[in-house]
């Protein structure tokens, strides 16, 4: 039996079961189409944060208290435990280099903020006038912090976009004095709406000078310093002066972590590729369950075919050829069914790139080829059990059964 | 050019032995013409299986044209099916999806023979059983004696040395039934050995030579 004629004889067999035909090109093809849609949804969402911290800034490195062991992203990073203290002072020692073109000391804390009655809840950052340029951050309306002795805790600060709208609503903001815990400071400037800063929406915080944060949340330490190097080559020489300066500064103790942005780059790609693919995994367990599918409607069909099978072995068919008809049957099925899915699929992240404009939505061609090739793999994994049952009956049972 | 000798076929079903064939000792000749009688249950359609090698023999040898065909392997046995022996069923046994056409094309088919060819050979026979304005027709759309003419074009297209027939009129009106028998007798007379399997003594009379077997034996041979 030539390739030709198996093929065009399993499609005259699929094609005369045709109810039992579209079920399994069904099943497979949703199989094949949650693999893509995941797979895209997932792609979509890594490529998305991947973007957010590329939008940070490009030379940028960050230091931040307490040693991790790994060097590069451990829990130290996040939790931010600090075994000693990084101060001001430790922060304005990074500038004297010509790797660093700028620097910004970051502290963090949490305040009421209100106005005539108002009172949110937000999010204070206490850093310097550099910070702005330095994340690229655009303002909206008024100036950012001033220039000067950042060791000064003048009483100024610069809304987020969305506190200012929760707390002024129509009214003007600029100038007005706003009670942020026990103090009052008087509104100089609106960020712009652009502005995330490592998933966290600039929107919702309140920007006030790095000394007045030290003092409103009693504290000398500092929760992060942003240092921005002198172009994409000084970044390695930044980070080696750094940790080194740091290092004299805090009597020979390397008690600091310093990353870079392309070190937390990689991790978070490393995640959410982790995660795209453990999605995949998911969805190809519907891949599996339809090559369960096939074996199971295949073995019906042996059944069902029996007399069938009889009659081909007495016109002379080996039993290899009886098995690689119905292999080609089930190979047929799973290839079909894969290319309808993969249609689906590709109609399901068109629909989602309509649906959402501002992601990119296109699945991996790993996940694609990888989605045929399992269902493929399926359809003849599944289908070989019925296939070696035909090739084996015995054809004069087989004939005698009608 | 077929011959058995001391052939034995035991079935066990269950802790039972059935001797189907007890010591069948037969010797047929190219171009005979056969008939095998006798009461259900006495081994005829267990005989014709073995020598149509779709059943081997529990212990005994089948030489085949001189050959021993008694321990070939699957591929080999299929090779001899296909190219020297033609079954006729009492049931057609044609593929219900396929046309009258492609059932007699199958054997073509399964010997990797090109499809030109094949349409000029299964128009020739299709011809031959006078089927020649029915052959895109499905086997539903054909009446039993149609559809047996059909199974015997699709056993004749290989040009087989042997044709075996096991009761083939059993599903036919005795008209139909005449048609078939004449249609493979027209065959004998071309050369091709035939054995039929009938319960009908007139059918049975017609053959030159008449086998009767009982409880697994032949127990008549008469050669007339
Ligand atoms: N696969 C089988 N398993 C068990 N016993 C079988 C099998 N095939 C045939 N037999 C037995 O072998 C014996 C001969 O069967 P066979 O079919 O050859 O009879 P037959 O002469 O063709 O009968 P009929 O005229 O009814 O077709 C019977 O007793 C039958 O029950
Ligand atoms: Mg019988």
């Amino acid at each position: 039996m030539t390739a030709g004629d198996t093929l065009r004889y399993a499609l005259t067999s699929l094609h005369g079961a045709r109810a039992r035909t579209l079920l399994m090109l069904l099943a497979m093809a949703i199989g094949v189409a949650a693999v893509v849609v995941l797979t895209s949804l997932g792609e979509a969402a890594r490529r998305y944060v991947v973007d957010q911290f590329a939008a940070l800034g490009t030379h940028m490195l960050i230091v931040i208290p307490g040693r991790s062991e790994t060097g590069g992203v451990g829990p130290a990073t996040f939790a931010g435990e600090t075994p000693r203290d990084l101060t001001l002072d430790d922060a304005f020692s990074l500038t004297r280099s010509a790797t660093v073109r700028r620097i910004a000391p970051l502290n963090i804390g949490a305040a009421p903020v209100s106005w005539q009655g108002r009172e949110r809840e937000v999010t204070i950052l206490g850093t310097t006038a550099a910070f702005l340029e330095l994340r690229r951050f655009t303002m909206k309306q008024g100036k950012f912090l001033a220039t000067g002795d950042p060791t000064q805790a003048s009483a100024v600060c610069v809304l987020g976009v969305k506190v200012r709208n929760e707390l002024f609503g129509a009214a003007s903001a600029l100038g007005e004095w706003v009670r942020i815990g026990d103090r009052r400071f008087r509104v100089i400037g609106v960020l712009g709406t652009e502005g995330a800063s490592m998933g966290m929406s600039m929107e919702d915080t309140v920007i006030i000078p790095v000394a007045a944060a030290q003092s409103l949340f009693n504290t000398s330490s500092l929760f992060r310093i942003f240092v921005e190097a002198n172009g994409r080559e000084a970044i390695p020489r930044a980070q080696t002066w750094i940790r080194d300066t740091l290092r004299l500064r805090h009597q020979g103790e390397e008690d600091v972590t310093v990353i870079t942005q392309d070190a937390v780059l990689a991790t978070f790609d490393r995640i959410l590729r982790a995660l795209t693919l453990a999605v995949a995994g998911i969805a190809a367990i519907s891949l599996a369950v339809a090559g369960i599918l096939i074996m199971n409607v295949m073995l019906v069909a042996v059944t069902q075919r029996t007399s069938e099978i009889g009659l081909l072995k007495a016109l002379g068919a080996p039993g290899r050829d009886i098995r690689v008809v119905f292999l080609a049957e089930a190979a047929l099925l799973s290839l079909l069914g894969a290319l309808l899915g993969l249609a689906v699929g590709m109609a399901g992240t068109w629909l989602l790139g309509e649906l959402f404009p501002n992601l990119d939505f296109s699945a991996p061609w790993w996940a694609v080829s990888a989605a045929v090739g399992v269902a493929l793999a399926t359809g003849v994994l599944f289908g070989w059990l019925p296939a070696r049952r035909a090739a084996r009956l015995d054809p004069v049972q087989a004939l005698s059964r009608r | 050019m077929i011959e058995l000798r001391n052939i034995h076929r035991v079935f066990h079903v269950g802790d039972q032995q059935v001797h189907a064939l007890n010591d069948v000792t037969l010797s047929i000749q190219p171009g005979e013409y056969l008939s095998i009688m006798g009461p259900s249950g006495s081994g005829k359609s267990t005989l014709l299986h073995l020598i149509g090698l779709l059943d081997r023999p529990t212990s005994g040898r089948y030489l085949l044209d001189e050959r021993d065909v008694t321990d070939l392997d699957d591929a080999e046995t299929a090779r001899v099916r296909r190219e020297t022996i033609g079954f006729v069923f009492q049931f057609f046994h044609l593929v219900s999806r396929l046309s009258a056409a492609d059932n007699v094309a199958l054997p073509l088919v399964l010997a990797g023979i090109a499809p030109t060819e094949r349409a000029q050979r299964v128009a020739a026979v299709m011809q031959a059983v006078g089927l020649a304005d029915r052959a895109h027709h499905r086997p539903d759309q054909l009446s039993g004696g149609q559809r047996q003419r059909v199974a015997m074009a699709r056993a004749t297209i290989m040009a087989p040395a042997v044709i075996l027939a096991d009761e083939p009129t059993g599903n036919l009106d005795s008209a139909s039934g005449k048609e078939v028998i004449a249609l493979l007798e027209q065959l004998n007379t071309r050369g091709m050995t035939l054995i039929i399997v009938t319960h009908d003594a007139d059918i049975g009379r017609r053959a030159r030579r008449r086998l009767k077997m009982m409880d697994g034996r032949i127990v008549e041979d008469d050669s007339a």
